[in-house]
């Protein structure tokens, strides 16, 4: 065996990689709840990657039999509902935990310095999901995907002079069709997971480059033991964290399975019910409404009364995002030692994205607009609040090691 | 790299000129690939003509077709209707449809060749939804001012029965008055209009 492995470590960086990464990887020792959720989302990935491979041995991306190969693996493959249902069970889970993910982030200042290029690289992981989902959500070709296709591509001909020719494009039809069932299946599961994939690559090269973050926001890698060079607070991502993370997959899975057994439409928020109905390009669906993850920035297009404001406003709902580590100019980075400012800047941030969330899925009356329009304003105000006030915020004494 | 006797400029040159062309190369080989997204030739050709007969079609009835995949919708309007119309002008955005939402021929006060025959292209000019047809008076959803029109369900834009859009809402045009002439009195062809636009 010894023999093999350093055969192999003579050809091909094996041992070196799996220390570099794992065994000698040295992560703080004050992980908290919060950190499962990267582990977490390279399990859902992984779900994600298994059950659509499966799943397209048996769809058909063509508009006539795309509607009817979905309701032949709901019911004649055996076992195509369970896989069918992990994908779209999947697709929520891979939202809740990126967006738990990403809260962590702000907690605890992750996207600061010298962390920025991870914060970028997951953002554009984001970026990409959502173009995953989106895609992903037209191929059953039921009324809610084609419409939400619909009227998220028509979101680019709000743009001046290019806009119109820029929707024929990426439709390649008049109308959603055919043709633009074709290509997305194409993105769907070929380029965008190719994509996705090297993204996350980089963003753990990066993560590891410079060292994970923690709750207490304070660099391990500052109070190193003179002898062995390791940090003081630091101990082996493997066996420490990948026994640990392996606790944190079976509690998620129960959650997961309990979904995906028991509710896997979830409601109505995760399979919409006007989707069990094939496309209709001539009738709208009388309420239209995105999958629960896209709703706050679905209520932050709504709220302007205006089409290319609108989609402006949507569109900076998210670029204001990847500028967040050069906006926050607080050194101190978890929001343990940081002013009551930030405190309740973030509260309220959380609340206007729920709010948003809730409002993006309700039929728009005229308070709702108002209530969207507030928390919009909300919304935008966290980057505008931080900017200003983390210059010279009041923040408490940061310790010189991470503490329990 | 051997650094010594060289003339760096020429090498930086040399350098830039090779990226600049296999830059331009690169941009070549993209052509293909970006045009293959174009509307395809057979795309391109359904958006055959469609003749539509309105003999049965009621007072204040709305009948929908399909032309080129998108719903065309043909009103015959009340009496009422086309006196409602003028009344709403100080709401609309666009009262005197100056935009380019309609061939020459429909750029009146109905929108429409035939007074009380409306010729529409069912999608909202906001985000592509079809708005619902709603001939209904004061309905209690639509509040007491509403004297029938379309209401589009995805964002909440209102149209009047001349398809002219209110203000206030997300939609910046009027709907679109598509190409079409009458081959007799109770026929319609959409989609062309012998030119006379």
């Amino acid at each position: 065996m010894q023999k093999l492995l350093t055969w192999i470590d003579d050809r091909f960086p094996l041992t070196k990689m799996f220390e570099e990464h794992l065994s000698k990887y040295y992560a703080p020792k004050n992980f908290n709840f919060w950190y499962f959720f990267g582990s977490l989302a390279l399990l859902v990935l992984v779900i994600q990657i298994v059950s659509g491979i499966f799943l397209t041995m048996h769809y058909k991306p063509d508009g006539a039999t795309a509607f009817a190969s979905v309701e032949y693996i709901m019911r004649d493959v055996p076992y195509g509902w369970l896989i069918r249902y992990m994908h779209s069970t999947g697709a929520t889970a891979f939202f809740v935990v990126v967006y738990l993910h990403m809260f962590r982030g702000l907690m605890y200042g992750s996207y600061k310095q010298p962390r920025e290029l991870i914060w970028l690289f997951g953002m554009l992981i984001y970026l990409v999901l959502m173009a995953e989902a989106f895609m992903g959500y037209l191929l059953p070709w039921g009324q809610m995907s084609y419409w939400g296709a619909q009227v998220i591509i028509s979101l680019f001909g709000a743009l001046p002079i290019i806009g119109e020719p820029l929707t024929l494009w990426i439709r390649g039809d008049f109308v959603v069709s055919d043709a633009t069932l074709n290509r997305f299946f194409a993105l769907h599961v070929v380029a965008l997971p190719i994509v996705l994939l090297g993204l996350v690559v980089a963003h753990i090269l990066a993560l590891h480059e410079v060292g994970s973050n923690n709750p207490d926001g304070v660099e391990i890698k500052k109070n190193k033991d003179p002898v062995t060079h390791i940090p003081l607070d630091g101990i082996p991502f493997h066996p420490y964290y990948t026994v640990k993370d392996i606790l944190g997959v079976a509690v998620f899975l129960i959650f997961f399975c309990t979904v995906l057994f028991f509710m896997p439409e979830g409601g109505g928020y995760m399979l919409e019910y006007a989707n069990f109905i094939p496309s209709d390009p001539l009738k709208t669906p009388l309420h239209i409404a995105p999958v629960w993850y896209f709703t706050p920035f679905y209520a932050i297009l709504r709220a302007v009364p205006d089409k290319l404001a609108g989609v402006m406003a949507m569109g900076a709902a998210i670029v204001v995002l990847f500028l967040l580590p050069w906006l926050d100019r607080c050194k101190v980075k978890s929001i343990r030692y940081r002013g009551n400012i930030f405190k309740y800047n973030l509260a309220a941030f959380v609340v206007a994205f729920i709010a948003l969330g809730w409002l993006g899925m309700q039929q728009p009356t005229v308070l709702l607009t108002y209530m969207s329009q507030f928390f919009t304003l909300v919304y935008f105000g966290f980057f505008v609040v931080l900017y200003v006030t983390s210059k010279n915020e009041q923040t408490k004494p940061v310790p010189e090691r991470v503490t329990q | 790299m051997a650094t010594e006797g060289v003339d760096l400029n020429k090498r930086r040159m040399l350098t830039n000129a090779a990226t600049v062309v296999g830059a331009v190369g690169a941009g070549f080989v993209a052509v293909p690939f970006l045009a293959s997204w174009a509307p395809s030739e057979r795309a391109k050709t359904a958006g055959a003509p469609v003749e539509v007969d309105i003999s049965k079609l009621q007072d204040g009835a709305m009948l929908t077709v399909e032309w080129r995949g998108k719903p065309v919708w043909i009103v015959k309007r009340t009496a009422r209707n086309l006196e409602d119309l003028p009344t709403l002008d100080d709401g609309l955005r666009d009262p005197a449809s100056e935009n380019e939402q309609q061939p020459e021929y429909a750029r009146n006060a109905n929108r429409s060749v035939k007074a009380e025959i409306l010729v529409l292209v069912g999608i909202c000019t906001h985000l592509g939804c079809s708005p619902t047809f709603r001939p209904d008076l004061a309905p209690a959803d639509l509040g007491a001012e509403w004297k029938g029109g379309f209401y589009c369900p995805c964002h909440g834009s209102r149209f009047d029965l001349a398809g002219r859009v209110y203000q206030g809402v997300p939609a910046p045009l009027n709907l679109e008055v598509p190409p079409h002439r009458y081959l007799s009195d109770t026929t319609i062809i959409i989609g062309e209009d012998g030119g006379a636009a």
